[in-house]
């Protein structure tokens, strides 16, 4: 059985330690939130200026003034700070954050990541901070499916969509395993209830080593 | 006295010319001068440079200047969004330029041009396409890019609070580029929901100092982006 995307973001969650300012990207990134596991705390960082990022409020609590860089409503937790977007930043590019947690397109074998442009002709770009998360904080996970709904892998030999950071991710949660970006590659941590290194080596775009 | 209260927002914007560089507060919808960029449509000036983290929202506010055809290029970091319609069709159409500048790096060029500062180093981008073209500089055996300041005639701000002098806070992640915007225009013109005396203000909670602020003029109700488009309206 392969992981649910709830059971990814769980799995990330159990990496992160104790005391961590984290970053979530948009999407099943957003989910580990849900998993914080017991006795830890993750203070959440938002790109927008919100150190203390708590869950969504209920509705009829909504602040207007107060997203998170998703543009979703959110809540602020007691001991929350507000900022503006160069001190935002500055958590970010000065190393002060200590994981990141992103989605993408593609993740290379020596760690380059592809997840803000398909470098399609007609696409218009956009790249929000993702340029600047990748560069500067200091752990870079990455959680995505093992492969794309038409079967091509997600974890490549080389990106062919535009680089949005080279050699800057450390670990990948996938549906299939838990894969890391060693010197040697891609290695796998670990697999997923029943299934087996071959079926992740088959889905792997790239030479893979078995966990240790 | 200094005073810096403007009586409308149509006098606060009414000299603005055409060609002009514009920066707006706001991400997404939150901090969005939508009561100033309205203002502006009224105004007209065309041909305009606009900074801001998107491309505004529907057709009111920053979507509606675009929409308008007052703008001819976007400097911004994320253009695209679910209720983004206006400026993704223009630039399909080849009718408005897109200057795309990663985040970290648009606020950092923006509070480099008020601290002057003409440029700086950043990782950011390094080994992307954004990079191409960019003078490269190693420190301490990692390399970065030079990137210059960035500066504007005008910025257009919300915020919550301000004195006659200018002095201002904000409404939680209202915040974002707005206190960088107002120390890099030349003329800095802020929307006020809550106009008080000078000296209620504690200065411990002073955000932006009013040495960064021009103009002041009051809208005590002031309609958020996002109540706009709730209710599908559109500007003018």
């Amino acid at each position: 059985m392969s992981w649910t995307r709830e059971q990814m973001a769980a799995r990330a969650a159990q990496d992160i330690p104790d005391g961590s300012y984290v970053n979530l990207g948009i999407g099943i990134p957003e989910l580990v939130a849900q998993f914080v596991p017991e006795g830890r705390e993750f203070i959440y960082h938002t790109e927008n200026g919100l150190l203390g990022m708590g869950p969504p409020p209920a509705e009829e609590d909504r602040d207007l003034d107060l997203m998170n860089a998703g543009k979703k409503y959110v809540t602020a937790l007691p001991g929350a700070a507000y900022f503006h977007h160069a001190d935002s930043f500055s958590m970010i590019r000065g190393g002060h954050i200590d994981v990141c947690v992103l989605g993408t397109m593609q993740v290379a074998a020596n760690g380059d990541i592809a997840n803000w442009s398909t470098g399609a002709p007609d696409a218009i770009p956009a790249v929000g901070g993702a340029m600047d998360l990748v560069q500067g904080v200091k752990n870079i996970y990455v959680i995505t499916q093992h492969t794309t709904k038409t079967g091509d892998s997600k974890l490549v030999a080389d990106c062919t969509y535009p680089l949005t950071g080279a050699g800057v991710v450390s670990r990948i949660f996938t549906d299939l395993a838990v894969v890391d970006v060693t010197d040697e590659g891609f290695q796998v941590v670990e697999l997923a209830p029943g299934i087996t290194f071959e079926e992740v080596q088959d889905k792997t775009g790239a030479p893979i080593l078995p966990p240790e | 006295m200094i005073n810096k209260q403007c009586p409308t927002v149509a006098e606060a914007v009414a000299d603005i010319p055409d060609g002009a560089t514009v920066m707006v507060g706001g991400f997404g919808a939150s901090g969005s001068p939508i009561e100033l960029l309205h203002a502006l449509i009224d105004q007209g000036a065309t041909d305009l440079t606009v900074i801001n983290n998107n491309t505004g929202n529907g057709e009111v506010g920053l979507a509606a200047l675009i929409g308008n055809g007052q703008v001819s290029k976007m400097i911004c970091s994320f253009p695209r969004s679910s209720q983004s319609k206006v400026f993704p069709r223009l630039y399909r159409e080849g009718k408005i330029e897109l200057d795309i500048v990663p985040q970290g790096t648009l606020a950092e060029r923006i509070r480099a041009a008020g601290a002057g500062v003409p440029a700086f180093y950043t990782p950011t981008t390094v080994n992307t396409v954004l990079a191409e073209g960019k003078e490269h500089r190693e420190f301490d055996g990692r390399t970065y890019v030079m990137e210059p300041w960035l500066k504007a005639d005008y910025a257009l701000i919300k915020c919550e609070i301000a004195d006659p002098l200018g002095n201002l806070m904000y409404n939680k992640t209202a915040r974002n580029f707005s206190p960088l915007m107002c120390m890099a225009a030349k003329t800095t013109i802020v929307q006020t929901k809550i106009l008080v005396a000078r000296g209620d203000i504690d200065p411990e909670h002073v955000v932006t100092p009013g040495i960064f602020v021009n103009r002041i003029v009051e809208v005590s109700d002031p309609i958020h982006e996002d109540v706009l488009i709730a209710e599908g309206r559109t500007y003018p």
